[in-house]
């Protein structure tokens, strides 16, 4: 695993959209009329037109998060991932995004205490193999997602009002058309890990479980009923989509977290077995 | 919201040019976008409240909510950040700097709504993500200011043809596109 094959990883997360979430929004462009059909135009416009010139799709770069899935080493597969992360920043170029938040001093390099978010996953994995997925979280999305702990008895109907009413406040800030992620269970950092985790989940894949499956369907078609449409200039398309992450959780306990993601939900996979390195989409 | 009216406007505005804009409009902009975010509202705000000037004069200017991604004076993206976030401030900075046009994303609020009515101003909405075209559209950075405050937060003054759509969301009549805004 090399520095720079980790920069080539996020050139592409930054710069070509996932192609499940470039259908969504062409569906939503058919969907969509006067100036909330011009944004959908702009948008599309803008995706191809990233893609061609190898440019970030927008200037929020994001806070970037990995999930990484190794059998050893762990402390060097975050040293080289954070090489990745400054040279990226140099090269791609990525936006200067990361500060100290007490004295709000930004070093340029992407790179700080606890700064890239780097997730070790308790899946299985073969020695001499790392596979990882990333996420670049703008903060437009990130500012109004939020956790929240639920009385159990509210059961799948409190679950869908804390969803339906984080998204409505949200309104036009999180960029709309946004894809909706939702970890419930496990304890308060846990969901949101999950629902962060949701968003990895193609639009075109179901959730396993029937349960999910079912609170993804009727999250998305309410959240289209809210009418906030493309930037918020209203209209059919809300959401692209909804994923439900889930964990089993403390008998007296209901944690529920809600990980807003705008239009440009920017995600990519890459692994590495010995020497070899591919880039997955 | 339907298509409104188009217009194509420069950078150093009248306040005639701005009163003509209703809520639904489109504004495509040639000229000068200054970009400036939370930290710069502040510092703009503290300096002409101490009755000096601004070392960037914004009367009749367009200011953008932005933090572009820029390689020497190349733009590389530069699409728009949530004005909300500067709700707390711009009402103040659109009296104190005689600004005439704000670009951002997402809406703002009573407090900006109010300003923009009584000292002649307009708020537009360019479609948040397309930060890629808004480099296309852009001619590169004539200037730079506050770089002390991190490249996201200083003040670019980025040259840009043909910018947009940029849509009238908040117009200087009082109206908005969001009624609860």
């Amino acid at each position: 695993m090399k520095a720079h094959e980790v920069a080539e990883a996020l050139r592409v997360l930054e710069t070509d959209l996932p192609r499940d979430v470039e259908e969504g929004l062409q569906g939503c462009l058919r969907r969509e009329g006067g100036n909330s059909r011009e944004v959908m135009k702009a948008i599309v416009e803008n995706v191809r037109y990233a893609r061609e010139r190898s440019i970030p799709m927008c200037q929020d770069t994001g806070t970037l998060v990995f999930f990484v899935r190794c059998a050893e080493r762990q402390s060097e597969v975050v040293d080289v991932i954070r090489k990745g992360v400054e040279l990226a920043t140099k090269e791609v170029p990525l936006r200067a995004n990361t500060v100290n938040p007490f004295t709000r001093k930004n070093e340029g390099r992407n790179l700080g205490r606890n700064n890239p978010i780097v997730h070790f996953e308790g899946e299985a994995c073969e020695k001499g193999k790392i596979s990882m997925d990333i996420l670049a979280r703008g903060a437009g999305s990130e500012n109004v997602s939020g956790a929240f702990m639920l009385q159990p008895d509210l059961g799948a109907a409190g679950i869908k009002n804390i969803v339906l009413e984080a998204v409505r406040m949200a309104g036009a800030r999180p960029c709309p058309p946004i894809i909706v992620g939702v970890g419930v269970g496990g304890t308060l950092e846990w969901s949101a890990y999950l629902a962060k985790r949701a968003l990895l989940r193609p639009l075109n894949e179901r959730a396993e479980d029937p349960l999910a499956a079912e609170l993804e369907e009727g999250l998305l078609s309410e959240v289209n009923r809210l009418g906030i449409g493309p930037m918020g200039f209203g209209g059919r398309t809300t959401a692209l989509g909804a994923r439900v992450e889930w964990a089993h959780c403390h008998t007296a306990s209901l944690p529920v977290a809600v990980s807003v993601q705008c239009w440009a939900l920017r995600r990519v996979s890459a692994e590495w077995e010995g020497s070899e390195f591919r880039i997955l989409r | 919201m339907g298509v409104g009216k188009v217009h194509r406007l420069g950078t150093s505005l009248k306040e005639g040019d701005v009163r003509r804009l209703r809520v639904g409009d489109v504004v495509y902009l040639s000229g000068e976008l200054y970009t400036m975010r939370d930290i710069a509202h502040l510092r703009a705000i503290e300096i002409l409240r101490g009755k000096k000037r601004l070392p960037f004069d914004l009367r009749g200017k367009v200011i953008y909510h932005c933090g572009p991604i820029v390689r020497g004076t190349e733009v590389v993206s530069a699409g728009p950040t949530t004005s909300m976030r500067m709700e707390r401030t711009e009402a103040d900075l659109v009296h104190l700097s005689g600004l005439r046009a704000i670009v951002g994303k997402g809406g703002m609020g009573r407090g900006t709504l109010e300003a923009l009515r009584k000292f002649g101003a307009v708020y537009l909405e360019y479609p948040g993500g397309v930060g890629a075209l808004a480099a296309r559209s852009s001619k590169g950075v004539k200037k730079s200011y506050w770089r002390d405050l991190g490249d996201p937060e200083a003040v670019w003054v980025i040259a840009v043809e043909d910018f947009g759509p940029c849509f009238v969301t908040m117009d200087s009549h009082g109206e908005t596109l969001r009624k609860s805004a």
